[in-house]
């Protein structure tokens, strides 16, 4: 019987960083490994539906390299993050820089690569992840979020024009 | 134009500012760092006056300001209004929710299987 979880939760705790929090009913080494093998990691990091993981190679050891990249099942429009691991401690902590790749989707920060640290912590079996992202100032954190809310405004407006196509059609 | 009426930086001013593609599109090359309105106007179809006029709107919803810069008059993406940024934050969250749920699912089957093998295990050894 699964509990739920408290959903995730978003805050930017300083001018220059996001953090994301978010608890699994699950074993930290589980988790980690969910979180650290390519295999798993595309099952799940999929955001919202519609999307899909064409491409997830991670090499995770101090100084490998991660590839991620996503593409939209509708219209074929793709973009990709990618980065170094920094430091690889299985299964409390994980640190890597972290670019954007604009793909046809756009956008992105000026500056050099974010930092994401990402820790595990366990708790009588539940695995509370905390990733934080560090964008390394203001201006480019605000034009990660620029970039994000034009980019989920552009999602929104087409969904909002299919509902009217289907409010007109019907 | 109805657009006067709206008061800088509202919610109002935002989304309208933010319900045409040409505009979002500015926003996103805006993001990569300040440029001037002939820079800006470069990959678009449609006149410099035409993207002047984009440009306006986006400056009047608090979007972007103005650089120093005498000669170039660069355009900058401003950190976006406090409603915009929060609504920002929710959609990043929502993002971040479904592939967290996707990841219960996962770990569920993983803790499933585990359990099994470990059943399978136990019996093979007896």
């Amino acid at each position: 019987m699964p509990m739920t979880m408290d959903k995730a939760q978003v805050t930017l705790p300083d001018d220059r960083e996001v953090e994301v929090t978010r608890s699994f009913r699950a074993p930290r080494p589980l988790v980690y490994r969910a979180w650290t093998e390519p295999k798993l990691v595309r099952r799940w990091l999929l955001g919202p539906p519609g999307w899909s993981m064409p491409v997830c190679e991670m090499d995770v050891r101090v100084g490998g390299r991660f590839l991620w990249r996503w593409r939209s099942e509708e219209d074929g429009s793709e973009f990709g993050f990618t980065g170094t691991y920094r430091e690889v401690q299985p299964p409390s902590r994980i640190v890597h820089t972290e670019a954007y790749e604009p793909g046809t989707v756009g956008g992105g920060y000026p500056g050099d690569d974010a930092i994401v640290t990402v820790t595990f912590a366990e708790e009588s079996g539940v695995t509370t992840v905390t990733t934080s992202i560090d964008f390394g100032s203001k201006e480019a954190r605000d034009a990660a979020i620029a970039t994000g809310m034009t980019g989920g405004m552009e999602q929104s407006y087409r969904l909002l024009d299919q509902l009217l196509d289907e409010q007109t059609l019907a | 134009m109805g657009m006067r009426r709206r008061a800088p930086g509202s919610l109002d001013a935002t989304f309208f500012a933010l319900s045409d593609s040409t505009r979002r599109a500015i926003l996103a090359r805006l993001a990569l760092g300040e440029a001037s309105v002939s820079e800006l106007a470069e990959p678009f179809t449609i006149s410099q006056p035409a993207v002047s006029k984009h440009l306006k709107i986006l400056e009047r919803a608090g979007l972007i300001s103005v650089g120093r810069d005498a000669q170039r008059l660069p355009r900058r993406l401003e950190a976006p209004p406090l409603a915009a940024a929060s609504a920002w934050l929710e959609q990043y969250r929502a993002i971040w929710e479904a592939s967290f749920e996707r990841l219960d699912g996962l770990l569920e089957e993983m803790q499933r299987t585990s359990s099994a093998s470990r059943r399978a295990r136990r019996r093979t050894k007896r």
